[in-house]
């Protein structure tokens, strides 16, 4: 359940709340002779921004954020998203002013510090990955895997064998990958999992021709599950001259368990705001660095940062520089420097031990879950899952509660909802992510809450039916919003 | 087997975890990996050892200490980054845990503090670019216009695009990189000359405003000649310099895009940042990315949600108006608190510092002998100098006063520089700039 902290009222926007006069900034006087005005053609004549003043801006956001969940405030066991605990040591290295506040085109020699330390990353993740090289420039996880549906493009093309046009995509995938592979001009072709949920082998050869680019796998797969045909399923693609690229957003399951490179990924990216555990913010910043084995390396996005040793004195230098074949620039600077200090600094923290650790804890808590939720919710598959567990609510349907209910349901218990209705192929999916980084008694706790509203389903069923009813708000009319767009405020109509 | 390490990351004690692994069946952590094939399980990390909380400071610290931050010496470097004024509360605020550590807002009912946030800043954003909608959900200045570009083929079906030499070259490459399997035509072309060059087959030209070299551009002309033949106008416009500057929506844009770094970001080495993405409500299917609508709940109470997702990859897949999914929320957060701190007269203020800082010091350096600047017209806070001696040397002997020069934009300017002048410089700094230039010709 929410409690609200305070009593701040945030039903007024900004604009409402604006009175003249108010001052939020007193901004320094000039010091210097003014300069002639702007030719008015350039002046604008009015800004429509508010004028507040800075208590009621403090008071006023403050106020808003206690009306979110959070993983500092709740469990959010949503699936496929990885809320892990966010280290607050990331948080204040990042903010050092030798990192915050430098410029991405200061001279190299001003910022080796910086270099340093994206190098060193470099050097992590493709340790990690069981990869050649690591491109940085990736500002996301969607981002990462255009990049590298884009290096896939250019690796065919540059041998001349223009007619790979196809993408295989399994019919788990997250969305992104076949949003990402038409960015890169491909056709996405969807290869259909096998009743364990599997890669459906028979399926895919099927489509392994001299047309197929290359697949896009996620490992595990969005179903929590690691594939057991994952050594044929490479075999085969390359087997047609394709190349397999690694969706890296369930890396939290297989942190030092085992290298996508050595499984015979060609191409992954990760999701540092995931695995990595820098703060997802509300939907980012993330960073997606892509990982590569040789025969991909030279196609890299730019920026990538070398060491460059001086061959007198033996002394390095870091630089940034652009790989050989390069897709090209990819962002405006060197990627999201901010972000992967963080993931720098939790790897560093760490270190081999660690990162098993974290899979580890991360395997167990939801085997923990599945096995005390099995037998109210229908298992789909019925193996040892891996970070994430995928049930279905086709037994509360029966009773007339569907999965999306159980999850607003949960709300009311003070859970965040797992991930609903992903992958599309589970009717009724609840995917529940636990992380590492949560107490057995919450775990148990958030079983507690799903085995009640189970009964609840029997018992009281307009109960779950309308949740949630502790929230700051009930269930909202998204058909509406979608039909009569909104997007902005908007003066109140004179009367 | 892997041995154990107990993190202060992970609460479950050694003996806890035997407790899971009990009620699961299991004796060891291990045996849950079994689905990894037999010889890729368990492989060999080679990482550096574990350290201490003392000892990471201690070592992130040395590195930070090699890097020369804008704020210890007179900077004037901007070039698509800028050092700008950022009011303590930003921080405050955006480092709370329910805003930092909150996924995308896809529960509303326990979102509405992200959900009313990116309103917030949705109205904000229209209302500097002058602009009917604007979206919260790119990730920078450079890939915001590259999205502009795939959106301006798919509003008018046409598959080439003419981008002024003036747009940032890091811009230009990164729409060379998300157009090239795209099948679209990039033409770069001479400012001056893109108004003739549209034709029936542009789909859209794009500036930038001011432009790259500090410049600003004749917008409604632009706009005039585009819409004759049925293309777009895509402007990428500095959304700090909107607090003075007539926005573009005023001149006839199409689709206004920008880095939001400016408003309340720290350079932070070029990210994370913000992109900034708006454009005309016609267009609004067409858009990429989150956008959030106001809408009643179940008693009638004003609440808001992620809307019109049906152009978005996670419904939409392959035939989504964009693959984005994360993006840079937190920084919208950021940018919000700031434009709500700044308001209509801290925001104009601002920008009018700029403007006559930039002033002073581009007259103080055109008087200096060996000194000139190479272009004439309006300009916001950044010129170009062409310098007695190449770039690069007068950067050296400046930084050897500890001040950060411009850009080195000779490729372009004979020996020239792009300098940037902002708020967050002193009529000392400035007059210290313009002794050092002077030493130095």
């Amino acid at each position: 359940m929410l409690n609200k902290g305070g009593n701040r009222d945030t039903t007024r926007m900004l604009m409402d709340r604006s009175v003249s006069g108010r001052v939020g900034v007193i901004t320094p006087e000039l010091d210097v002779p003014a300069a002639p005005p702007l030719d008015a053609a350039y002046l604008r004549d009015s800004l429509p921004l508010p004028e507040v003043s800075e208590p009621e801006v403090v008071q006023y956001f403050t106020s808003l954020s206690q009306l979110n969940f959070s993983i500092d405030t709740h469990f959010y066991p949503l699936g496929s998203c990885t809320m892990k605990y966010n280290p607050k040591v990331n948080d204040e290295v990042a903010f050092l002013p030798g990192f915050a506040g430098i410029h991405p085109q200061q001279p190299a020699e001003q910022s080796q510090g910086a270099l340093e330390l994206l190098y060193r990353l470099q050097e992590f993740l493709t340790e990690v990955t069981g990869m050649s090289a690591t491109s940085l420039a990736t500002l996301a996880g969607a981002h990462g895997e255009l990049a590298g549906v884009l290096m896939m493009r250019a690796y065919h093309l540059a041998r001349g064998d223009s007619g790979r046009t196809k993408m295989g995509i399994p019919d788990s995938a997250h969305g992104t990958n076949p949003a990402s592979a038409a960015m890169a001009g491909f056709d996405v072709v969807t290869i259909p999992s096998d009743a364990d949920g599997n890669t459906d082998l028979a399926a895919l050869r099927e489509i392994a021709g001299d047309d197929l680019a290359g697949v896009m796998i996620t490992l595990p797969s969005t179903l929590g599950l690691f594939d057991s045909h994952i050594l044929e399923v490479c075999q085969v693609v390359h087997e047609c001259g394709g190349l397999v690229y690694g969706d890296g957003a369930n890396m939290n399951a297989l942190l030092g368990r085992a290298k996508l490179g050595e499984l015979g990924f060609d191409v992954c990216h990760l999701n540092l705001h995931k695995t990595f555990s820098t703060p997802h913010g509300g939907g980012g910043p993330g960073a997606g660095p892509v990982c590569c084995g040789e025969i991909l390396a030279p196609y890299l996005a730019a920026p990538v940062v070398e060491r460059v040793v001086d061959p007198g004195n033996g002394a390095g230098e870091f630089t940034l520089s652009e790989p050989a074949e390069s897709i090209g620039k990819i962002s405006g600077f060197h990627g999201n420097f901010g972000v992967l200090v963080r993931a720098y600094t939790y790897i560093r923290t760490l270190g081999a031990a660690g990162l098993q650790s974290i899979s580890g804890n991360a395997v167990l808590n939801a085997n923990y879950i599945m096995h005390a939720l099995k037998d109210i919710y229908a298992l789909p598959y019925d193996r040892t899952c891996m970070h994430e567990v995928v049930f279905s609510a086709d037994r509360q349907r029966e009773r007339g509660v569907s999965g999306l209910e159980v999850a607003k349901r949960l709300l009311d218990y003070g859970f965040h909802a797992p991930t609903m209705y992903f992958p599309l192929i589970v009717h009724e999916a609840l995917m529940i992510e636990p992380t590492e980084s949560e107490t057995k008694e919450t775990l148990d706790a958030f079983i507690d809450a799903l085995r009640a509203i189970d009964a609840e389903a029997t018992t009281e069923p307009e109960l779950v039916q309308h949740a949630p009813h502790s929230t700051p708000v009930s269930r909202l009319d998204e058909a509406t919003a979608a039909r009569r767009p909104v997007l902005r405020w908007e003066p109140a109509a004179a009367d | 087997m892997v041995t154990n390490f107990q993190s202060h990351y992970i609460p479950n004690t050694p003996a806890e975890q035997d407790d899971l692994l009990a009620a699961i069946g299991l004796r060891n952590i291990d045996e849950l990996f079994a689905d990894i094939p037999d010889g890729y399980r368990n492989p060999t990390l080679e990482l550096p050892a574990p350290l201490s909380e003392l000892e990471i400071q201690r070592e992130l610290n040395e590195l930070a200490a090699r890097n020369r931050p804008l704020a210890s010496g007179p900077s004037f470097l901007g070039a698509g980054s800028y050092h700008h004024f950022i009011p303590s509360i930003v921080k405050a605020i955006m480092t709370r845990g329910e805003f930092l550590t909150a996924y995308t807002p896809y529960q509303p009912e326990v979102s509405q503090g992200t959900l009313q946030v990116i309103f917030e800043f949705q109205t904000m954003i229209s209302a500097l670019y002058g602009m009917e909608v604007a979206n919260a959900g790119m990730y920078d200045g450079a890939t915001s216009v590259a999205e502009a570009v795939l959106m301006a083929c798919r509003v008018t079906r046409r598959q080439q695009v003419i981008v002024a030499d003036t747009v940032s070259p890091a811009y230009r490459q990164v729409i060379a990189t998300y157009c090239q399997a795209q099948g679209i035509t990039i033409d770069i072309t001479p400012a001056d000359q893109v108004t003739g060059a549209i034709t029936e087959a542009t789909a859209g030209i794009v500036a930038q405003y001011p432009n790259f070299y500090g410049s600003l551009e004749d917008l409604q002309a632009l706009g005039e000649a585009a819409h004759a033949d049925g293309a777009l106008l895509v402007v990428s416009a500095d959304p700090l310099a909107m607090g003075m500057l007539k926005p573009p929506g005023e001149f006839g844009a199409d689709i206004v895009t920008g880095e939001g770094q400016p408003l309340g970001i720290p350079p932070s080495f070029g990210g994370p940042y913000l992109g900034l993405f708006s454009c005309k409500q016609q267009y609004i299917r067409q858009m990429p990315s989150r956008l959030v609508g106001r809408t009643t709940d179940t008693e009638g109470r004003t609440g808001y949600v992620l809307t019109l997702q049906t152009r978005e990859q996670h419904i939409r897949r392959e035939r989504a108006t964009s693959n984005i999914c994360t993006n840079e929320a937190l920084y919208a957060l950021a940018s919000s608190i700031y434009l709500a701190a700044m308001g209509r007269n801290g925001l104009r203020q601002a920008a009018e510092l700029c403007y006559h800082k930039a002033h002073y010091a581009a007259a103080e350096i055109g008087k200096l002998d060996g000194y000139s600047l190479p272009q004439s017209g309006a300009f916001f806070q950044e010129f170009v100098v062409s310098c007695p001696q190449p770039p690069a040397e007068v950067n050296r002997r400046l930084m050897e006063r500890n001040i950060l020069g411009g850009l080195d934009v000779s490729d372009r300017f004979d020996n020239g520089m792009l300098l940037c002048v902002t708020e967050m410089n002193t009529r000392a700094e400035i007059d210290a700039l313009v002794s050092a230039l002077s030493e130095i010709a």
